[in-house]
């Protein structure tokens, strides 16, 4: 065995164990942090792989942006010292029951079949990726890009209406009901007063 | 590299992939659900990596697909924690059996 096997078994291990933490431990922080690392692990094995430009993307998005995205709302929703509520057995065991053989059958499949590889050089370039990204010819990705483009707009819009406080009208009425409730209470006061002085 | 089997790398991508729906089927909070979601997509971009490594190594598809996937997660993170906090703002809990109204 040679060390980058080793290698690639210290990565994998790494990833399974993160990402198996992160699915099973009962505080909600905790479990922000192993996905943080089980992302870091899966960047490592891009970088193993030798695709240095998916693992950068894998880095920059992932590690900086989503988790850094889920660690921000699970300060703004949750009691982070707090264990979430145990789940019941049964669900827990039908889960794990229907993950085990789902595993045991797919992975099955993918050791029977036989894979042919080469042992070709895998040649890809920034510059290769980024022609053909934007190439209009066959094989070219312009237009998916483009989709994308268009996507991440309609998603930026889309979060800033959902998450957009309720407009004034419609908090207007509660807000109505509340000042006619003081002042119903200010009229009771001044009368109490009133039958107090007697006048 | 070479002296490590194809089918060793798929072993860890299924894995995560069923880690990952073990995550969604036993938990109720909607950002661990969220996490969950994004463990699945990290085994599919595993996968379209290492097909494109292995068995084509002259095209990259298989690198557009994972940097088109990479992309749509983000929105879909942003889409999510959007809601996530509209719904909390509602119903002061995040738990996806407490939300059983469909208008509030």
């Amino acid at each position: 065995m040679s060390a980058s096997a080793i290698i690639f078994y210290i990565i994998s291990a790494f990833i399974l164990g993160a990402g198996l933490l992160a699915m099973t431990t009962r505080k909600i922080f905790r479990s922000a942090i192993w996905l943080l690392f089980s992302l870091i692990g899966i960047a490592a094995l891009y970088f193993w792989l030798e695709v240095e430009f998916i693992a950068a993307v894998q880095i920059i998005v992932y590690v900086g942006g989503i988790v850094v995205l889920i660690i921000f709302s699970i300060f703004l929703t949750q009691q982070s010292g707090n264990e979430m509520p145990k789940q019941p057995l049964k669900r827990t065991i039908a889960s794990a029951l229907a993950v085990l053989f789902g595993f045991g059958l797919t992975f099955l499949q993918i050791w029977k079949y036989n894979f042919q590889t080469t042992t070709k050089e895998f040649d890809w370039s920034v510059s290769k990726i980024g022609s053909q990204m934007l190439g209009t010819k066959a094989g070219g990705y312009a237009l998916p890009f483009e989709v994308v483009s268009m996507l991440l707009l309609a998603a930026m819009i889309g979060c800033i209406v959902i998450a957009m406080k309720a407009p004034r009208s419609a908090t207007n009425g509660k807000a109505k009901e509340e000042e006619l409730e003081t002042i119903k209470e200010a009229s009771e006061v001044e009368t109490t007063i009133n039958e107090i002085t007697g006048t | 590299m070479s002296d490590v089997p194809i089918s060793h790398i798929l072993f860890v991508s299924t894995a995560l992939f069923f880690i990952g729906m073990y995550g969604l089927f036993t938990r109720r909070n909607m950002i661990t659900m969220l996490m969950a979601i994004e463990l699945i997509l990290n085994s599919v971009n595993i996968n379209f990596v290492v097909f494109n490594k292995y068995l084509y190594p002259d095209k990259l598809d298989g690198i557009f697909f994972t940097i088109f996937i990479i992309t749509i997660a983000a929105a879909e993170a942003a889409i999510a924690i959007a809601i996530i906090i509209n719904l909390y703002r509602s119903h002061r809990s995040i738990d996806v059996e407490k939300a059983s109204e469909m208008k509030w």
